[in-house]
C-alpha cells in the first residue's frame, strides 16, 4: 500500500480554482521536493494531506485511509508558521509533545537541543528566530514518524543555519519513512533530493527522479526550475 | 572526503567517482570496512538512497564488496586498483593533450613542460 497518494484531488477557495486534479504517490523511504514559487497551491496542498483543509473534489490516501486520527500518527508535519506559545520553556514544549504524541522521542530530541547548546528553561519568547526554527524542526524530526512534511523549512535563515537544517533532517528521518520538502530555494536542497514534483497554478507540471530530470535537461534541478517558470 | 557537489550532474555519478579516486590513491584501503550506507550519506550529507545507488555502483566495477551481515569492505584485488588507477590517469593525461593541443603546444613541448613543472614533486 502507497504512503500518501492524492486522487484527482481539486480545491476551490470561493470561485478560485488553487489546486486542479492533483494526482500523486509519495513511495516510502524517498526524500521528496515539492517545489514551486509562491502561491502556486504548495501549502494548500500540505494543509489538505494533513486534514486541516477538506478536498472540494477528489482524495487524499493516506497508507490507504482518508485523512484522520491514524494520519496525523503517521504525519510529522512542520508549518510554515510557528504554532509554539511563546510563554513556555523547552523543557515545557518537550513535555507537551510527549503527551501529545506517542511516538515523540524526547531522549532524542534533548540530545539534539543539546547540540544546539540551548538551556531547556529558555522561554521560546526569548529565542531568536533562527532558534526558533530550529526547535520547531527538531521537535518535527524527533518523532518516529512514517512521513515528514516540512513546509517551507529553509525560509528566512542563513546559510549554516540552512546546513543545519539539511543535517538534521538527513540524520533524523527513519528508515523507510519519506519526507516531503516544499520550497522554493531549489539550489540549496536539491542534492538530498530523489524525486521533485513542480507545481505550477495548481496543477503538477513535472514530477521525476531528480537525476533523470537531471540527465534528461542536462542541467541542475534549480536551473531547469528557473527555465520553467520565467517570469 | 569534501562534499562540494555539482548541481548539474547526478550526485550519485560524482560519489562514485569521489569514493573511485580514495580507493585508487589509498585514502580508503584494500581490505577497509567502509561505514554503513547511513553514516557515510551523513558525512557527505546526501541523502542515504543515493549513497546506496553510488556503493551499488562500486559493488558492480569490483571496487567494493559486501559481506553478509559484515558490512561493505574495499576491494583487496590489487590489480584492479592498479587498472582502475592507469583508466584514471590515461582519462586525465589525454585531457592534458588535448588542452596543449588546443593552446597551440606540440606534444613534445607539453612532454618537456611536464617535466620541466612535474620537477618539483
Amino acid at each position: 500500500m502507497e504512503l500518501l497518494e492524492c486522487k484527482h484531488l481539486c480545491k476551490k477557495f470561493d470561485d478560485k480554482q488553487i489546486l486542479n486534479d492533483i494526482n500523486i504517490t509519495i513511495p516510502r523511504g524517498k526524500i521528496i521536493g515539492l517545489l514551486g514559487k509562491n502561491g502556486t497551491g504548495k501549502t494548500t496542498l500540505i494543509k489538505l494531506i494533513n486534514d486541516l483543509l477538506t478536498p472540494t473534489s477528489g482524495e487524499v490516501l493516506i497508507n490507504g485511509k482518508k485523512p484522520g486520527i491514524a494520519s496525523k500518527k503517521v504525519i510529522s508535519y512542520l508549518p510554515e508558521r510557528t504554532y509554539l506559545d511563546k510563554e513556555m520553556t523547552i523543557d515545557e514544549v518537550l513535555k507537551y509533545f510527549e503527551e501529545f504524541y506517542d511516538n515523540f522521542d524526547i531522549e532524542r530530541a534533548k540530545k539534539l537541543l543539546k547540540d544546539l547548546n540551548l538551556n531547556i528553561d529558555t522561554h521560546i519568547s526569548k529565542m531568536s528566530k533562527g532558534m526558533q526554527e530550529k526547535l520547531q524542526l527538531i521537535l518535527v524530526m524527533s518523532r518516529d514518524a512514517e512521513l515528514y512534511i516540512l513546509d517551507e523549512p529553509l525560509g528566512g535563515v542563513d546559510p549554516a543555519t540552512r546546513d543545519y537544517i539539511l543535517d538534521t533532517i538527513l540524520s533524523n528521518f527513519n528508515e523507510g519513512a519519506s519526507v516531503l520538502i516544499s520550497t522554493h530555494l531549489i539550489s540549496d536542497i536539491e542534492r538530498i533530493l530523489d524525486e521533485v514534483i513542480f507545481i505550477n497554478e495548481g496543477k503538477i507540471v513535472i514530477n521525476s527522479s531528480a537525476d533523470e530530470l537531471r540527465n534528461k535537461e542536462n542541467a541542475s534541478i534549480d536551473e531547469i526550475f528557473r527555465r520553467y517558470f520565467k517570469c | 572526503m569534501d562534499y562540494i557537489f555539482d548541481n548539474e550532474r547526478p550526485i550519485y555519478i560524482q560519489l562514485v567517482e569521489k569514493l573511485r579516486l580514495e580507493i585508487v590513491s589509498g585514502k580508503l584501503k584494500q581490505g577497509e570496512r567502509l561505514p554503513s550506507v547511513r553514516e557515510l550519506a551523513l558525512i557527505v550529507r546526501v541523502n542515504p538512497n543515493t549513497m546506496q545507488k553510488a556503493l551499488v555502483e562500486l559493488e558492480n566495477e569490483g571496487l567494493v564488496y559486501t559481506e553478509r551481515t559484515n558490512g561493505k569492505f574495499v576491494t583487496t584485488d590489487i590489480k584492479l586498483i592498479e587498472k582502475v588507477k592507469k583508466e584514471l590517469a590515461k582519462e586525465k593525461i589525454t585531457k592534458y593533450l588535448n588542452d596543449m593541443k588546443n593552446i597551440g603546444i606540440s606534444y613534445d613541448d607539453a612532454v618537456t613542460y611536464l617535466q620541466e613543472l612535474g620537477g618539483d614533486e
